[in-house]
């Protein structure tokens, strides 16, 4: 357990958090390793639980007809994976897959959904730092819309 | 400006010695003087006017070597009917060129620091002489970063460099693109998401940005973010630019003229009216 907070509390997802909000989430966290290739969850299945990855990187993919199983973003070292476990219905959108090997921080959706309503200090400081990662994914996904390297430049 | 030639208007003969396709649209071209003219020194970031007799005159980037300053090299993307026109040169055919123009990258200046290039698109071409500078005077920064991102790995520049660089132990490569198959083992993202994990000391670096303007402007929101000095942020811009040299205005940015006063300018002098949308 020990071990598990110091890995939390260097994690860049967990930056400032205080002492005791990391002592409530260590309860929910294990340490989890994926082999290059190994999918980590699949769409449409339930959603319990969220990644921070420490090593590796992560390919986050979608299966588009007529182009077959496509990339949509790929995540590394200090990123979070998977926001689903909190917003109903509890679904994941897309499936993930280790693109090399990987290690990381699982944190049981439940179990922190459950805390989170006992201690709103706690759902504050995790709400504010998950808006933070979803605000820069919109607007990444924001930038791949507007096709930021078409421009006229020789 | 080209050896010997007194009028920076008058455009000098260049041969065509070899052709590279680099994308579906984008050629690398290798000139030499059809005069016999000597070299062609240039600063890492400077441009030429680049002209198809009987097509127009368009301005390119120089994205050679500066220290081979034998050959000059041009990466040119057919986006128009001048580029067209230049893209389907064969060899032995001539062009005219006029340069080199403008500012460069302050690589001699960054000397003691970490540097960190961040490349969009067609915007590596630009920035390739200055990673030839620093290559060739490592033992003078810190950490180098290259970080690139392209549309699709079809769009990716200089592909076999690529591989050549990211075998260097001292120079730290990272490219992304925006969408791939699941077979591809790389990063997928756009650009601005890789600066936050590139390794160099923000207080102490030096960062040279090139690509599409939009691209250019959210990677300097997130070198800021991550606390670079707007002093040390330089990028490269790019507007009708026709005479070369400041004269007929055409380039006007603010109180500049990118031609003469840029293209490389630092973020800081730049920064009031860079995201203004009426200039």
């Amino acid at each position: 357990m020990e071990n598990l907070e110091r890995v939390l509390t260097e994690h860049p997802f967990f930056k400032g958090l205080n002492k005791r909000c990391l002592q409530l989430l260590v309860e929910c966290a294990s340490n989890v390793r994926f082999d290059a290739g190994q999918v980590i969850f699949r769409e449409g299945e339930e959603a319990g639980v969220f990644y921070l990855i420490r090593h590796g990187r992560v390919s986050v993919e979608t299966f588009a007809p007529n182009r077959g199983p496509v990339i949509i973003q790929t995540l590394g070292e200090g990123d979070l994976l998977g926001w689903s476990w909190l917003i109903e219905p509890f679904r994941w959108r897309f499936e993930a897959r280790a693109v090399e090997l990987t290690r990381a921080i699982a944190l049981d959706g439940t179990c922190l959904r459950g805390k989170c309503e006992g201690d709103h200090e706690l759902g504050y400081e995790l709400m504010k730092r998950i808006a933070h990662v979803i605000e820069n994914r919109l607007q990444a996904t924001r930038l791949q819309l507007l096709n930021v390297y078409d421009g006229i430049r020789s | 400006m080209v050896a010997g030639l007194s009028d920076p208007m008058v455009p000098s003969p260049f041969c065509l010695q070899r052709v590279r396709k680099e994308t579906y649209d984008t050629l690398t071209l290798e000139l030499e003087p059809a005069n016999g003219a000597g070299t062609f020194p240039f600063a890492a970031g400077q441009f030429n006017m680049l002209y198809a007799f009987g097509v127009g005159e368009v301005p390119i980037s120089i994205s050679g070597d500066p220290g081979e300053p034998q050959t000059l090299v041009h990466t040119v993307r057919a986006v128009g009917a001048v580029t067209q026109a230049i893209c389907k040169l064969k060899r032995g055919e001539v062009l005219g060129v006029r340069g080199p123009f403008g500012s460069h990258w302050p690589v001699e200046e960054a000397a003691g620091s970490d540097v960190v290039i961040v490349a969009g698109g067609i915007g590596l071409a630009p920035l390739r002489p200055a990673l030839y500078y620093l290559l060739s005077n490592r033992e003078k920064y810190g950490r180098i970063a290259l970080v690139y991102g392209a549309r699709t790995l079809e769009d990716l520049l200089y592909k076999p460099e690529l591989e050549r660089w990211r075998s260097h132990l001292d120079l730290e490569v990272d490219v992304t693109v925006d969408t791939a198959p699941a077979s591809y083992r790389g990063n997928v993202g756009v650009v601005t998401t890789l600066i936050p994990r590139a390794r160099f000391d923000p207080f102490q670096a030096v960062a040279l940005v090139c690509g599409p303007e939009v691209m250019m402007r959210f990677t300097v929101r997130e070198l800021e973010s991550r606390g670079v000095d707007p002093e040390n942020i330089f990028i490269s811009l790019e507007r009708s630019m026709k005479c070369g040299i400041g004269f007929c205005g055409h380039c006007q940015f603010g109180s500049t003229f990118i031609c003469r006063d840029g293209p490389v300018f630092s973020y800081a002098e730049i920064q009031p009216f860079f995201a203004k949308r009426e200039i």
